[in-house]
């Protein structure tokens, strides 16, 4: 009996806890953000989390949502950490994902635009994908820290000049990676019925949180972020800090763009990872983080792009029609901003303390 | 007796204006002729008074400005100069007074209440927009126009009239910002003096100039003040204010000290009436203070001819010493944060050598010198010390951290250890050691910053106002933590703005002025009239 009531009274206080916490956690609005979109998804679309095996694959909505998220994910930890550590933003990520992808095709495919023999060993072509993206990071993690140029301006120069040098690569065509085994990073490897792509972006996910959490970068970058000055004054270097988070960013978007073009079976430069960086920003943003630098939330962004994802396969669901999409898209996301902004979170504490300061007075 | 003395001097004045000047613009001595009945001193502020919550800024100050004299306000920090300064240009109202020019009680509730009334202000920053032209920033807002249309002729030619006039040597039609910030200076007089403007406040225009450009600027203000504008210069140099001024008034924590003569006030009674502490008895001192302990030792650190550059600080050399703790004294802006900036390697040296424990130590930036064991508690807690958004915890650890590298991380275990550790040591009243440090206290936010210098077991400390802004109790337990520190055989260098601190506490001071080191008291001579001698300079009574 005393044992119980000693319990009960431990909990009280634990329950307190959890629930101020997720008041005022960043996760929480994204997580709600999340949830609305589940519940709405169980009302209309009662389908929605059914889950079956076609071909060998588990498929159904919400695999699909993970599997066609896995590509904004990958991009938007990267962008995490430029925005935590510069306080701007990468919006070359679409492009550099387009670069890397040609190296990976142009090494693969040789001369041919069209073949079914790998011209190179596919480790080696993956890792050239990877090594372009990371020479794209560090193109503008120098513009950035070397040049004090403003990381939007900086990252323009690739967004502009990025989907033309990857033609350049390709020599102008896209080129079509007849190989099954190229499919293998972007679709399925035989016997495994999950999409690979989840998995990959899974596999990278942890690999950033291993990163940010077992060196000291993590702190790093969110104290440049923060102060520039106190970093300095304790011993961080902190361009080389924001060289870093460029290079990363830059590595990433290569992964993504090595996973997306393996999905489609080819590269074509003009199409792949297109309108990526503006998504990637709004998921970085969706998971309360600032955008002015400092503090950031691996979890809160990895939320972000999950919903943005579930909300466009939730349209889709609704039998939106492609070309409405973006309309409706936009209305979802101008509410979530709005809901988000600090003048209407202050406005909604305001009214809650009127009205518990109401229940206040009248037990007074 | 006083006032007495400036009306009977004042029709003098401006007889000798009216009379001796061929230079001067007719408009303005028209002006001032015309105006005959007005007794000066035509700017006459009485009985101000102004409070913050909390604060009483101005108490029942009186303020006189003549036309056509310069005029320095002084004071340290926090004596209401700008406070003053602010009330009469109506960003501020004020709470009792009254302004009356020429005689005539006026109200001021706004700037543009102020500029009709002739007061202009030029700040320290330059209020100009660099990416227009020398003549777009002259007549911004009131360009002179044919049919409603800017005829840009005009402008410019009105432009190069008026810099020929102030003999500003600038291109009209060039860009604001291909010029140094000197004329654009002048440039921002310039322009307040083309409206109308009869008193001119100038708010520190020196202290981002060097001794050329500070020159010329003088030989504007002493143009205008030909022409019969009244100048309030705000500065913290001494020779400055001596150089072109013709009268100071000295503010102290908020009340006139009084208005002075320049001729009639000795260097040593200003620095005095600015700093105004009767310096307390030393005997309570309980600090082993025999410098000769130190002889035959080799320093702890030893500056030979360093500098970061003519504008921040001129070549030092000091000397400090195990368990030593060393303070530097000076007027607001004299050089003492530059000087230990300096050696931490905060501003980079460009000349000198220094030395640390008799060997060559290169410091190009401060992560060098912490792992030489330096230390440094920057002036500007909230700019430069603290991490807003970071936990207790994650602000004490960040300085081990660095010095570790990325790659060596501290367990969490490690941090939490030291966080609680430091916590107790300090006695920083924090709720956990999550907490953000922003929602801490000043005093406790410090205390969080030095518990991250403690945690990397520096030799020598660098402490630069490690007690403004904060509570008497912290400031006490700081001041203890020094000797403490020194007792463990830590050097330390300790700046404040109160004298008696650092008297409690030092062994050795250091003077600072106008960017210089001009001397070093042993404790033999720490006593009231030999710091403020030294800090005044140059003895006026022998000239």
């Amino acid at each position: 009996m005393s044992n119980f009531s000693n319990g009960n009274k431990a909990i009280k206080p634990a329950l307190k806890i959890i629930a101020k916490s997720l008041l005022s956690s960043r996760l929480t609005f994204s997580l709600a953000v999340l949830l609305v979109v589940v519940v709405q998804n169980i009302i209309t679309t009662p389908t929605f989390f059914n889950i079956s095996i076609t071909n060998g694959l588990i498929s159904g909505y919400i695999p699909d949502i993970l599997d066609e998220a896995s590509l904004l994910v990958i991009v938007t930890l990267g962008m995490t950490l430029v925005i935590a550590a510069t306080g701007g933003v990468d919006i070359s990520v679409g492009p550099v994902m387009a670069i890397a992808a040609g190296f990976c095709g142009l090494l693969l495919n040789g001369a041919e635009y069209r073949t079914e023999v790998f011209h190179s060993p596919y480790i080696l072509a993956l890792f050239v994908g990877l090594l372009g993206g990371a020479l794209c990071g560090v193109f503008n993690g120098f513009l950035v820290s070397g040049l004090k140029i403003q990381p939007m301006i900086a990252t323009l120069i690739l967004f502009t000049a990025g989907r033309s040098i990857s033609k350049q690569i390709t020599h102008g065509q896209t080129i079509y990676v007849m190989n099954p085994v190229f499919k293998w990073l972007g679709v399925q490897i035989p016997g495994v019925p999950i999409r690979t792509t989840i998995i990959v972006s899974t596999i990278i996910l942890i690999l950033v949180v291993l990163l940010t959490k077992l060196t000291s970068l993590g702190l790093y970058v969110q104290s440049v972020g923060i102060n520039g000055s106190s970093s300095r004054l304790v011993g961080l270097n902190s361009r080389a800090i924001k060289f870093m988070a460029f290079v990363i960013c830059g590595i990433l978007a290569g992964a993504a763009g090595l996973v997306g073009s393996s999905s489609l079976g080819s590269v074509n430069s003009g199409e792949l990872g297109w309108g990526i960086e503006m998504d990637a920003i709004l998921a970085v943003a969706l998971g309360g983080n600032m955008l002015g630098g400092g503090k950031f939330s691996i979890a809160g962004s990895v939320i972000g792009a999950y919903t943005i994802q579930a909300i466009t396969t939730t349209l889709y669901a609704m039998n939106v029609r492609a070309d409405q999409l973006s309309v409706f898209k936009a209305f979802i996301i101008i509410v979530i901003i709005v809901a988000s902004s600090d003048v209407f979170k202050g406005k909604i504490k305001r009214l809650s303390l009127k009205v518990f300061s109401k229940n206040v007075s009248v037990g007074g | 007796m006083d006032i007495a003395k400036h009306e009977q001097n004042s029709p003098g004045c401006i007889g000798e204006q009216c009379s001796g000047s061929g230079t001067t613009s007719p408009g303005c001595m028209g002006e001032q002729c015309s105006g005959s009945g007005t007794t000066s001193p035509s700017l006459t502020m009485t009985g101000i008074g102004k409070s913050f919550p909390g604060v009483r800024a101005l108490n029942n100050v009186d303020f006189k400005l003549r036309r056509g004299e310069i005029h320095a306000l002084m004071g340290e920090n926090g004596a209401g100069k700008s406070t003053l300064v602010k009330v009469l240009t109506g960003v501020y109202p004020m709470d009792e007074g009254s302004v009356r020019l020429d005689g005539n009680p006026v109200a001021i509730h706004s700037t543009q209440d102020a500029q009709k009334h002739g007061i202009s202000t030029v700040y320290q920053e330059v209020n100009l927009c660099w990416n227009l032209t020398v003549a777009e920033n002259l007549f911004l807002g009131r360009e002179p126009r044919t049919m409603g249309f800017i005829d840009w002729g005009k402008m410019n030619r009105k432009a190069a009239g008026l810099l020929q006039e102030l003999k500003i040597s600038a291109d009209p039609t060039a860009q604001l910002d291909s010029y140094s910030i000197a004329i654009q200076q002048m440039i921002a007089i310039a322009r307040a003096v083309n409206t109308e403007c009869k008193f001119l406040i100038l708010d520190e225009p020196t202290s981002s100039l060097d001794a050329d450009e500070v020159k010329k600027l003088f030989t504007l203000m002493s143009q205008l003040k030909d022409n019969g504008v009244g100048i309030i210069f705000i500065t913290h140099f001494l020779e400055q204010a001596y150089e072109i001024c013709d009268r100071i008034t000295v503010l102290r924590n908020g009340e006139l000290v009084g208005e002075y003569e320049v001729e009639n006030l000795p260097r040593l009674e200003l620095v005095t009436k600015m700093m105004g502490k009767e310096i307390e008895n030393l005997s309570d001192l309980n600090v082993d203070k025999d410098e000769s302990r130190f002889e035959g030792e080799v320093p702890v650190m030893e500056a030979r001819d360093l500098s970061s550059g003519a504008s921040k600080v001129a070549p030092f050399d000091l000397k400090m010493y195990k368990g030593e703790v060393v303070s530097f004294s000076g007027l607001l802006g004299s050089g003492r944060s530059e000087l230990v900036r300096a050696i931490y390697g905060a501003d980079k040296a460009v000349q000198g050598q220094l030395f640390i424990k008799g060997k060559r130590a290169r410091i190009k930036k401060p992560l060098d010198a912490m792992k030489q064991g330096m230390a440094y508690l920057p002036e500007d807690r909230k700019a430069e010390g603290i991490f807003a958004d970071l936990s207790v915890r994650e602000n004490i650890i960040i300085a081990l951290q660095a010095k570790h590298g990325l790659l060596k991380r501290l367990t969490r275990k490690e941090m939490e250890k030291y966080a609680d550790e430091y916590i107790k040591l300090l006695n920083i009243k924090t709720a956990n050691i999550e907490t953000p440090i922003k929602s801490l206290s000043g005093g406790n936010q410090q205390k969080v910053i030095l518990a991250r210098w403690l945690l990397t077991n520096p030799e020598f400390m660098i402490l630069d106002e490690p007690t403004r802004g904060i509570d008497v109790g912290t400031k006490t337990e700081i001041q203890k933590l020094i000797l403490k520190l020194a007792g463990e055989g830590k050097s330390v260098a300790f700046i404040s703005s109160e004298m008696d601190e650092m008297l409690r506490t030092c062994s050795r001071m250091v003077v600072m002025r106008d960017r210089c080191k001009v001397g070093e008291l042993t404790q033999a001579e720490l006593n009231q009239s030999t710091i403020m001698r030294t800090i005044a300079g140059r003895e006026d009574g022998n000239e």
